[in-house]
């Protein structure tokens, strides 16, 4: 039987919308040097240092085709150990996961960085699309979005109300987070007063651009205990993809996530998600997709995400706060969302997380999406016993 | 590749950031049954799609493989009609250097009727307040030959 794996130290940056005074290195080594100095490993192949790294980071958001390029050097694996995850922080956090519980490391150092201030970013979302079928169309991730939302709204009779609730509660949760970009006192009538960017989908209905990086580093729990009274336990992960062309799916559901939290809730032993979890943060670059991915993840029926968030169950003090952190909609780069979704996980769970703490959190579910429509959907489980 | 198409002087701390792009070039294969669907389009101005027999699904654009058995069906073609259903749809007026008509652009994906997968293509010669989910549309060709996508101009309501 393989060690639990623990992670041991988190770290973010303060999410900004431009930070043109750093190099993509030096914004990553500020997360970078905090983990290193909390935990005091060094980087070495005597069974008790850093002898890995995974990094995370999109080439086209970079404007390069190597994207650890700039940062490896910062992140110690000059003639050491290291792999690049080109999707969401959370499958950049599950490799380290299995290097270590497969034994073949023993600590891994994960970072992920983007800085969205580097690029035209739809034009680089429009890139990623298949080049034959879907890049011609001048779609991005915005239009694309915009179809799904359209999709599931008139499918289940969710209102923009519904939507623009998502954005209010997680604006004002990052009102509590230090490292949020935006956080914002809005009403309902603020958002569906916002510019229309596309139908049905307005201005505060997106995430900004936004700059940052995540670092943290995961180990066996044996070297877990001995670096901290306070690890953090990876008790389930899993992922699933779903197909590329937007006409091939019923947007209007979450397919992909269901087996995915399906798969990670077993190994996390969970049964009743809705009663079991203290805390969900969720990756919701739009915001019918918090509605949409609460239902794949079974905190409520298909379809029935947006009179979910009416009941108040999600808000700070709920049965089941949802990003407390103020989630991706308070600004948090591409790629690196997902990874900030664990690091705020982890906060919560060491009892960290200062005014946007829930009270006594044991157990905690953190999520990523990468690709368009969310097409590629990773869940996490976490504890702290 | 220009690197340094402009320089800036970021902030009063002699910190620069180098404005350039890259421009390469790229050629993408559509592939033997997406060069046979695109073709047919071009020539005949008719949609081909594959048929999976095993899993009863027609895929429009086609595909060799099927996406629920993998199997392999690179010969069960199926014309489907110019004629579908709209599945969902989205006014755009956030335009970008990418996009292929004026804005607002409109995209939709249309259900053709026939095949089992949406098409994701535009729309046009629509009034915004008359577009509807579950409007019946009809594809409008462009009068040049194009072995593309954007051999279909747009959608337009069925009359
Ligand atoms: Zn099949």
């Amino acid at each position: 039987m393989a060690e639990r794996v623990g992670i041991v130290a988190v770290a973010q940056t303060k999410y900004s919308p431009d930070r043109a005074d750093a190099h993509e290195g030096e914004l990553a080594y500020e997360a970078i040097k905090q983990v290193l100095d909390e935990t005091g490993l060094k980087y070495g192949h005597d069974g008790e240092s850093i002898d890995s790294a995974v990094t995370c980071s999109q080439d086209f958001w970079d404007g390069r085709t190597i994207a650890n390029l700039n940062v490896n050097p910062y992140v110690g694996a000059h003639l050491s150990h290291e792999v690049k995850v080109a999707e969401d922080g959370v499958n950049a956090v599950y490799v380290a996961m299995a290097e270590v519980m497969g034994g073949h490391h023993k600590a891994s150092i994960v970072v992920a960085h983007a800085k969205e201030s580097m690029t035209s970013f739809r034009l680089a979302e429009n890139a990623g699309l298949d080049a034959i079928w879907l890049r011609q169309l001048g779609l991005d991730n915005w239009s694309a979005a915009a179809l799904q939302a359209k999709r599931y709204m008139h499918k289940y009779g969710i209102t923009p109300e519904q939507c623009a609730q998502v954005v209010v509660k997680n604006r004002k949760n990052a009102k509590n987070n230090p490292f949020a970009q935006e956080p914002m006192d809005l009403t309902v009538e603020d958002v569906l007063g916002s510019p229309i960017v596309s139908t049905p989908l307005r201005q505060l209905d997106f995430k900004p651009h936004s700059d940052g990086a995540v670092a943290m580093i995961l180990c066996g729990e044996t070297l877990a205990k001995k670096i901290t009274p306070k690890p953090i336990w990876i008790l389930g992960a899993s992922n699933c993809y779903e197909t590329h062309y937007l006409g091939d799916r019923d947007l209007a559901e979450a397919d992909a996530l269901i087996k995915a939290a399906a798969k990670a809730y077993k190994m996390a032993g969970i049964s009743d998600p809705g009663k079991e979890l203290d805390l969900a943060e969720i990756s919701e670059p739009v915001s019918y997709q918090e509605l949409l991915w609460m239902e794949g993840l079974g905190f409520c029926g298909r379809g029935e995400g947006g009179r979910f968030i009416e009941t108040g169950t999600t808000q700070m003090g709920g049965k089941i706060p949802v990003n407390p952190s103020g989630g991706t909609l308070a600004g948090n780069p591409d790629g690196v969302a997902g990874m900030a979704r664990v690091a705020e996980a982890v906060l919560q769970l060491r009892n960290e997380a200062g005014a946007r703490q829930v009270p006594g959190a044991k157990v905690a579910l953190a999520h990523g999406v990468t690709g368009v429509c969310g097409q590629l959907q990773a869940v996490m489980i976490l504890g702290n016993s | 590749m220009q690197i340094q198409d402009r320089v800036e002087q970021v902030d009063d701390l002699d910190r620069y950031v180098y404005h350039g792009r890259i421009d390469i070039p790229n050629s993408y294969s559509a592939g033997t049954v997406g060069s046979h669907f695109l073709t047919e389009l071009r020539d005949k101005k008719i949609f081909l799609g594959m048929k999976c027999e095993k899993c009863n699904v027609v895929y429009v654009p086609p595909r060799s493989t099927c996406k629920y058995c993998f199997a392999k069906m690179d010969d069960s073609w199926v014309e489907v009609a110019d004629k579908g259903t709209l599945l969902t749809y989205t006014v755009n007026f956030a335009p970008t250097a990418a996009q292929p008509a004026e804005s607002p652009i409109i995209y939709g994906i249309v259900q053709l009727d026939g095949a089992t997968t949406g098409f994701v293509h535009m729309l046009g010669e629509v009034d915004l307040e008359d577009l509807r989910i579950g409007m019946r549309l009809q594809a409008v060709f462009k009068p040049e030959r194009d072995a593309s996508i954007l051999a279909v101009k747009y959608f337009k309501p069925l009359k």
